[in-house]
């Protein structure tokens, strides 16, 4: 791929637009589930105190959520003006859950948004929670039908091919509640509760080591720690492990390439450090435990895996460095998560977190990597699904639009660069300015 | 099938002009019916609940277009590849100027917000009619089925054509008006004090400008698409939505010189819904009109999902339509009445 070939640039800037918008759905997502347990033990306990945690972290994520909104429509429409060969092949498919997109969640969303954080004292404090409960309901239907559109582009099923080499749907439920489909969704909204689960333990850790808001900062920190540690356990454990399964089954050539696996055997090691040398076929200065790949993937230590070997080179995925140091960061990081939570559950059970500072330190400066490790994770399953953009029917070069020239696609790439630019810094001056200002009663 | 998800397409887009219509009118109209801070939050305050959830239809009849048509939404988007383009970003930017204007109270901030909101607000309307414009025009179509428009060429209308021309830009400017009047209704209906004054004085001079301007946009469309009006005798639904159009553009006038509120807005309403209704029922089965050879233009037929999967998608629309127009009732019902000057009500 060079400059002058139109895909280069419009691989790039969906890779561009979609990492950036992910940023903010996935705050949205998990933050959305922690507002609804805000919201709920301050129905129960009736300690207006919950009600004012949940209402900073309300307009933390009105500001969150309208980033995320704006920078998602461009995402849609790219389908069409970027991708219009995948679009006239696999839309009669994988439009049905683009659309199930917006008629089921974004109608949902957008409707009571505006309630959620303009409407409190409207609706009363259990009409309030509904609205939160209708914010949850949305954000986390969107994500399904979007990992659904996505894990037919994975893994695809209940389709059938059209002579004319586009395809059809052939089973809805099948295309719907593709198995791929159910681990990916547990997987990746088990990792946005741990990107909410950290922001908010960030900002109580940063109230406490100011010295401000510390009764909120305590209560950020219990829902931020606990939950934090449940969702960090439960991204690897089970269902980290259910896709890494799903991905030795069904993308043997990728799992190879994560792992830098050029060679075909059993005992089957996972590599903790080294280097994918792809021109040598080898991985360079590894270290490696043996065995544990093989039982990770098919559940015997002497099981064999499939090594890039096994493939033609054509079905290689396109970036094997780039995807192998991506799954590494994002497994690393997950396993480092686990670590940070235990530590400050247990501190916090024991009463200690609120004084012990080189633990508050850590937590207020942790946040950025769970959206590193999130990132890492999307680039692990996209880039492993290369070269194909629907797995073994459609290739990506393929896929793009014919009538598109390279310089076309770089102008609105580089469009796109300096509006997020410009949006991004909106975005952290309004949320400091949030942050700065701190949780507030209802009636200050 | 193929003519039901024809009709379903054109009623989703057509749904979306008239909500997000008045919502991109009062934008227009933002920083001539509001003077001072709180007359701009009274128009914000008005449209606030209701916007966001009027783009969605933007975006469900979209995923509508894939869905039903993927060719047609596969050749239309990228061959209007920039126009598209510009049109996501005024998106980006209009939506981000209405929710970030409430969080800073400086002067200076908010001057640049109400800027934005009106600008990118134009903008939209003048680039959807630039759309519709281009639908009934017609657009040079490759022999491999795609295509590839600069912005203009000569502006004469005749091939090869630019998305710009003397046609499609009478149809933006009639487009920019009509959305205009449209929000100036809404605005007349949902405020009071001197937006609503603004607002009702806007309303009665825009109708008037429309309703003179019409004619001389429909005998435009005759000249660059003839056999758009002789197919059109025989249509009787196109008959019945020329018929609401023109009904409703007479309720809107003659309501807005007594002051009914509602009823002037819902004219507008009906107007905006029989002339895409028209436009949609005279164009059929065509999708994407070829200016040049008439044989290469796309048409529902070609582009049509297939039986199984139109039948799906219609299964579930059936749930999900349903329950969207709920919650818009529901938001019409707790929003109910009056946005009141000076309220000082945080947000929006």
């Amino acid at each position: 791929m060079s400059a002058g070939d139109p895909l280069f640039w419009h691989r790039l800037q969906f890779a561009f637009t979609i990492v950036y918008h992910y940023l903010f759905p996935q705050l949205t997502m998990g933050l959305a589930l922690l507002i609804v347990v805000m919201k709920a033990i301050g129905l129960r306990t009736r300690n207006p105190a919950w009600d004012d945690a949940a209402r900073f972290w309300i307009r933390i994520f009105g500001i969150n959520f309208a980033v995320g909104v704006v920078t998602g429509i461009p995402m849609e429409f790219q389908f069409g003006t970027n991708w219009a060969r995948f679009a006239e092949v696999a839309g009669s498919v994988v439009g049905q859950t683009l659309a199930m997109e917006g008629v089921f969640a974004f109608f949902l969303e957008s409707s009571f948004l505006g309630l959620l954080i303009f409407g409190e004292k409207r609706l009363g404090s259990r009409g309030h929670f509904l609205a939160a409960l209708a914010l949850f309901v949305g954000s986390w239907l969107s994500g399904y039908f979007i990992i659904a559109s996505n894990a037919f582009m994975q893994s695809p099923t209940g389709h059938s091919l059209n002579v004319d080499g586009t395809l059809r749907l052939a089973d809805f439920s099948e295309f719907v509640l593709n198995p791929w489909a159910i681990a990916a969704y547990l997987h990746t909204m088990t990792a946005a509760v741990v990107t909410a689960s950290f922001v908010v333990a960030a900002v109580g850790a940063y109230y406490t080591l100011t010295g401000v808001h510390l009764d909120a900062a305590r209560r950020f920190l219990r829902v931020g720690t606990t939950a934090g540690l449940i969702s960090a356990i439960l991204v690897a454990f089970p269902t980290g492990d259910r896709h890494a399964k799903l991905v030795a089954r069904h993308q043997p050539a990728a799992l190879a390439a994560m792992e830098g696996r050029f060679t075909s055997g059993p005992m089957a090691g996972i590599t903790l450090i080294g280097q994918p040398n792809v021109a040598e076929r080898r991985m360079d200065n590894p270290i490696e435990v043996p065995g544990i790949l093989s039982f990770l993937a098919f559940g015997t230590f002497h099981s064999g895996v499939a090594g890039l070997d096994a493939f033609p080179e054509s079905d290689w995925p396109d970036n094997i460095e780039l995807l192998y140091y991506a799954f590494h960061v994002m497994a690393g990081l997950g396993t480092i998560f686990i670590a940070i939570m235990a530590l400050s559950t247990f501190l916090a059970w024991r009463g200690r977190l609120m004084r012990t500072r080189g633990m508050l330190w850590v937590l207020m400066l942790a946040f950025p990597f769970p959206y590193i490790a999130t990132t890492a994770g999307w680039m692990t399953a996209e880039l492993g699904r290369q070269p194909w953009v629907v797995y073994g029917i459609l290739r990506t070069k393929d896929a793009a639009s014919p009538n598109v020239h390279a310089g076309t696609a770089l102008f609105t790439l580089i469009g796109f660069a300096g509006l997020y630019f410009v949006l991004g810094l909106l975005f952290l001056f309004l949320v400091m300015r949030e942050i700065a200002h701190g949780p507030k009663a209802l009636h200050g | 099938m193929v003519e039901l998800w024809y009709a379903i397409v054109a009623l989703m887009l057509t749904t979306y002009v008239v909500l997000d219509g008045y919502d991109f009118g009062a934008g227009a109209l933002h920083l001539f019916v509001a003077k001072t801070d709180a007359e701009r939050r009274q128009v914000l305050a008005a449209i606030g609940p209701y916007w966001d959830g009027n783009e969605v239809w933007l975006l469900a009849s979209g995923g509508a277009l894939l869905v039903g048509f993927p060719k047609a939404l596969a050749a239309g988007l990228s061959g209007y590849y920039l126009a598209i383009f510009l049109l996501l970003w005024t998106l980006i930017v209009r939506g981000i100027s209405i929710e970030l204007r409430s969080h800073v109270e400086a002067p200076l901030w908010r001057a640049f917000w109400d800027a934005a909101f009106f600008g990118a607000s134009a903008l939209l309307a003048i680039l959807f009619g630039a759309a519709l414009g281009n639908i009934l025009r017609g657009v040079s179509i490759g022999p491999d089925g795609w295509f590839s428009l600069p912005l203009f060429t000569d502006f004469s209308g005749r091939p090869p054509v630019g998305i710009l021309d003397k046609y499609t830009v009478l149809v933006a400017v009639f487009s920019l008006l009509a959305l205009t009047a449209h929000g100036a209704a809404f605005l007349h209906w949902k405020t009071d004090g001197l937006v609503q004054l603004r607002a009702r004085l806007s309303a009665t001079v825009l109708f008037f400008v429309v309703a003179v301007l019409w004619p001389v946009v429909t005998y435009a469309t005759h000249v660059v698409h003839p056999e758009f009006f002789s197919g059109f005798v025989s249509r009787p639904l196109a008959w019945i939505a020329a018929f609401v159009a023109v009904a409703g553009l007479s309720t809107a006038c003659l309501s807005m010189l007594r002051g009914r509120e509602l009823a002037a807005f819902l004219g507008s309403a009906a107007f905006l819904a029989g002339l895409l209704g028209a436009t949609a029922a005279g164009l059929f089965p065509v999708l994407l009109r070829s200016v040049g050879d008439p044989r290469a233009s796309l048409t529902a037929y070609d582009a049509a999902n297939d039986e199984m999967g139109l039948r799906t998608a219609l299964g579930w629309l059936a749930i999900g339509l349903p329950l969207a127009l709920l919650y818009v009732a529901i938001l019409f019902r707790i929003h109910r009445g009056k946005v009141v000057g000076a309220t000082g009500r945080d947000g929006y």
